[in-house]
Order: structure tokens, then sequence, then C-alpha cells
């Protein structure tokens, strides 16, 4: 049957190419993935026509029926994620077998790293109850860890290390959680967590556990702290992986329970809290943007910024009618998807424009525009996303979002997409200021391989595409889903 | 809930005793070994209350055993390699502490 056997590959097949590439030697690390690359596609692929054709699916693991088995469920959600983790983390791995070749040896502990990181990531989208999710997040996230701390430098092992007490607060927050609510409901699934759980103090408290151990790990203003140092400060590939995929993860987790307990169980003001916290983000990421003299640590601030998007999904979504919810789900993931390529794109560009003039710092730019306007191009094409003008796929996430806050009448979060897309025209500009003024400074660059700058305006151009035929994969993304209903 | 103290609940509670005097130790020191010593108290503090929640007579119930042990699992894990970067950072920096934000 089309899509089932693909499945369980979806992590197994990770999971043992990141131990075989820890059991081999370093130089070998790197060649395993063109046996990996390929095979993935194909499951993800497979995952894909399975949805077409026969609709979302349930994969009872080893054949144990729940609880004791594990449930995966493959809808148009979770398909969806696995298509982009593919795109991003099999463009992203291409991009580190060039890049790593002039970095030491011990960096080719990216491999096993991120085989185990795709694992983690793959077992969030298919899981469909909260302890998977839990076990997921951990996977991930010491996987992550270890790849911040690949530099070894001084900054990189305190940002990795500060990463790693608030990934493991977060979880530890999230897992009291599920322990009441599974000593409360006796469920851990999903769908049974929906129809037993009722609007108690224990849940209330259960949840309030989960979602801010959840905050923490996204990185929600303001528990962002470790986000731009970790960020900014680790091997470009890394960099990218980071911000374009496993901040998502945590946040689909939210997005997952939210929909399960969320409006029916917290308190009305919960919504809204979430919603001024992410346009907290979005103000306090991009005036930080704007202020950084180091180039990815503009663009991890950046991030800090585009994830405070994600969270107008919560008011948008919560009692404000079927219409206005559908197109707050539409806009968010959008926004999610456009941010993953685009956010990949401009850490990418980012890492070859500082390749090529041999300096993290943005004032060492200057005329730049001359040596390198392929990757300045990627950087703008990438940066025409995050600033939501049309037709990318930032726009219409926007667009969408818009329609949603006139519709539901809260036209207060207008305020926050427009001056959000301000400011981020201003951060992305001040790079470009920097690029096209002439000065004295150099009149060399060093030339970076053209497949990291191929690679760059890849996902930078998938940014863009993904605007223009949004309707297809939105459509494909409410399959399964309370939305679903057009 | 009357009787809840004297009652199965116990362990529960003792598990989010342990569990807030962990939060507390994470916040209040700066010395990284001990912030990973509080972050393992919160860890048994959190799997005394999946074990302890489910003993209120509804029998043998395995599925909060097999998930503490998978809690400690990567509780294990996430130590061993908090204690790995730790030392790296130590040996770096001389600093038993992380450097406040700029």
């Amino acid at each position: 049957m089309i899509g089932l056997w693909s499945l369980p590959l979806l992590f197994a097949l990770p999971l043992a190419l990141g131990i075989l590439s820890l059991l081999a030697v370093p130089a070998w690390r790197p060649r395993l993935i063109f046996v990996g690359l390929p095979l993935m596609a194909a499951a993800s692929l497979d995952m894909l026509a399975g949805l077409v054709i026969s609709g979302p699916q349930v994969y009872r693991l080893g054949d144990w029926i729940a609880p004791l088995g594990i449930n995966l469920v493959a809808d148009g959600l979770a398909v969806g994620m696995i298509l982009i983790t593919t795109l991003v983390t099999g463009l992203c791995a291409l991009y580190a077998r060039v890049y790593l070749r002039d970095h030491p040896p011990s960096t080719s502990f990216f491999w096993p790293l991120l085989w185990f990181l795709w694992t983690g990531m793959n077992g969030i989208w298919l899981a469909e109850d909260i302890f998977n999710l839990y076990v997921g997040l951990e996977v991930m996230g010491l996987a992550a860890v270890g790849m911040v701390a690949l530099r070894a430098t001084p900054p990189a092992l305190a940002a990795a290390m500060r990463y790693l007490l608030a990934a493991l607060l977060g979880s530890l927050a999230y897992l009291l959680g599920v322990a009441l609510l599974y000593g409360a409901y006796g469920t851990l699934s999903m769908a049974g967590l929906q129809e037993a759980a009722a609007a108690n103090a224990t849940t209330q408290v259960a949840l309030a556990l989960i979602i801010v151990g959840l905050l923490l790990k996204t990185a929600l203003f303001p528990l962002h702290a470790w986000l731009p140092p970790a960020h900014g400060g680790a091997l470009t590939p890394v960099s990218a992986l980071l911000s374009a995929l496993v901040i998502k993860a945590s946040f689909y987790i939210l997005l997952r329970i939210w929909l399960v307990l969320g409006p029916e169980v917290t308190p009305d003001f919960t919504a809204g809290l979430l919603g001024v916290l992410g346009a907290g983000a979005v103000f306090y990421g991009g005036w930080m943007a704007w202020r950084q003299h180091h180039l990815k640590q503009l663009v991890a601030y950046s991030t800090v910024a585009q994830i405070g998007y994600l969270f107008l999904f919560f008011p948008l979504v919560t009692n404000t009618g079927p219409e206005a919810a559908r197109l707050a789900w539409d806009g968010t993931l959008m926004m999610l998807f456009s941010h993953a390529l685009a956010k990949a794109a401009l850490f990418l560009s980012a890492g070859n424009l500082i390749l090529a003039v041999g300096s993290p710092q943005i004032s060492h730019l200057i005329g730049i525009s001359r040596f390198r306007p392929m990757s300045l191009f990627s950087f703008g094409l990438a940066g025409v996303s995050l600033m939501g003008l049309p037709p990318s796929g930032g726009f219409t996430g926007k667009w969408l979002l818009l329609h949603s806050a006139l519709l539901s009448g809260q036209w207060w979060w207008l305020i926050v997409l427009f001056l959000g897309g301000l400011l981020s025209a201003a951060y992305i500009f001040k790079v470009f200021r920097m690029s096209f003024r002439e000065g004295p400074q150099i009149d060399r660059s060093v030339t970076p391989p053209l497949t990291l700058d191929m690679i760059a305006l890849l996902l930078a151009a998938s940014a863009i595409l993904i605007g223009l035929t949004a309707h297809v994969p939105l459509h494909w993304l409410r399959v399964g889903m309370v939305f679903g209903a057009v | 809930m009357s009787g809840a103290l004297s009652g199965y609940l116990v362990f529960a509670w003792s598990g989010v005793l342990l569990f807030g005097l962990g939060l507390f130790g994470f916040v209040a020191h700066r010395h990284i070994v001990r912030r990973l010593l509080a972050f393992n108290i919160m860890g048994s503090g959190a799997f005394l209350v999946l074990v302890g929640l489910a003993q209120d007579g509804r029998g043998v119930d395995p599925v909060p055993h097999a998930m503490v042990i998978t809690g400690i699992v990567v509780a294990v894990a996430s130590t061993a390699l908090a204690l790995v970067v730790f030392r790296r950072w130590y040996r770096a920096s001389g600093r038993t502490d992380l450097p406040e934000d700029t």
C-alpha cells in the first residue's frame, strides 16, 4: 500500500544513517548523504503520494495497539512538514559538504548529528501522542545543541551551554505537564485528550506548563535570550537548519496541542496573551536585528522577530468564526513554510558573504556588490519574503493573516504586520546599503564555490515561488485538519 | 480531593515539591554543575509525579513506568552531553558559570 512502508522509514532511516556515519571514518561521513538523501526524498515523496491518493493515514508501529504501542499519523500538516524538512535539510547537507571542507576534521561530527536531528524532527511531525512528542523534542534538541557546539570556540560553547539549559528547562516543564495530563485522564493520545479533557484546574496547570516549556524552546519573546548566540554563532549550515526547522518543531507541537485542548480549556486571555507576546517579538526582534553589527547576529534576531508572526495564530483562531480561523490557519502555515525557506536562504547567503569578505562584520561588506552579486541577490530575494513584499510566500502569509484579522474585527494586529514589515525592510536594507557603498576597504574578495551560491539561490527562489502557488500547498495542508471543510 | 495528602497522592505531591526545589536551584545557582544537579532533581520530581498519579487504584499501569524509563534515559543522555560541553567550556575559559548577556 502506498505511503505506509515509507512512514516508519522516515525516522528509522536517518537513525540508521546517523549510527552508520558515527562509526565511519571522518572522510566517509559526508559521502553517506549520497545514499541517504535520495532515500529520504523517495520516502517523503511517497508520503505525499499516499496523502494525495488515500488521504490521512494512521500507522501502528510494530502492530502494537495504543497506549503501549505507538501510533503515527500522517495528515496534511505532518506530510507538509516532512517535505519541507527533506527539502531544507537536504540542501543544507549539500551545502555543508562543500562548506565543511575547510574546517577541522572534528566538525565531521556534523554528519551523525544531522541525521539524529532529522530523526527527531520526523518523529515530531508524525507523533500522535504527547509523550512521543517529548521524546522527539529531546532527540532533536540534544542533536541541535551538539551542532551548536561543533565550532568549539569559547563563545560557541557558551552558546551551546545556554541553549542546552534552556532546552532542558523547557522539556521538563513540558514533561511535568504531560505527567499531570496522564494522571488526570489516563491517556496520551491527542484524540483521547480532546474527548476527555475538561476545563478544570489540573488541565489548566498542565497546559500552562506545556505552553511555557514550548515557548522557551520556540524562543518567543521574552524567552528568546538563548537564540541569537546559538543561531548566530554556529557554523552556517547549522544556523540555517536551526532557524529554518528546529524552532518550528516546538511551535508545531504547540499548534497541535492548542487545536486539541486550547480554546476549550484555557482562560479567555491566553490566546490574546500569546498574540501580544508575538507582537512583542516582532517589534523587539526587528529592532534588535537592525542594531546588530555582525551579519549572522542580524539574521538570528530576524528569526526572533519572525517567530512572533506565527503566534498571531492563537488570537485569530480562537472564538473568531470558521472563516477567520481558516484564514489564520492558512496564513500562519504560509508564514511558517516561507520563513523556513527564506531564513535558510538568508543564513546560507549571509555565510557566503562572510566567506567572501572573511569577516562577520556588516561594516566590512562595503563594496561587496561588485564582487559577489549572486550572494547578494539570494540575500535580497530571501529578504523580500521576510519583508512580506509580493509575490513572495511572506506576502501571501501576511495577506491571509491580515484578512483574518479584519474578518474577526481584531484590527490591531494589522499594526504588527505593517510595522514588522517596515522593521524587516530596515535591517535588510542596512546590509544592502553597506554592500553598494563604494569604499576603500576591500578591492578583492575570496570566491566561494559556486555550489554554495546556487543552494542559497534555490532556497530563496523557493520562498518566492511558494507565494505564487500558495493555494496548492495550502489545500493539501488542510487535509485531515479541522479546517478541512472549505 | 480530601485526604489527598495522606493517600496515594503523597508521592505525586513529593514529586511536585522536588520539581519546585529543583527549579529554585536551577534559577538560583550560577555554577553549571549545580544547575545540572538541580535539573536532575527536577527530572526526578517529574518522574515521581508520573508514577505517583497512576497509583489511584486503577490497578497496575505499565505506561507510566515505560515513560519514566524513557525519561531517565533522556535525562542521563542530556546530563552527559551537558557535562561534556561544560568540561570543554571550563577548559577553554576557566569559568564555571556562563557570562551574562550582553
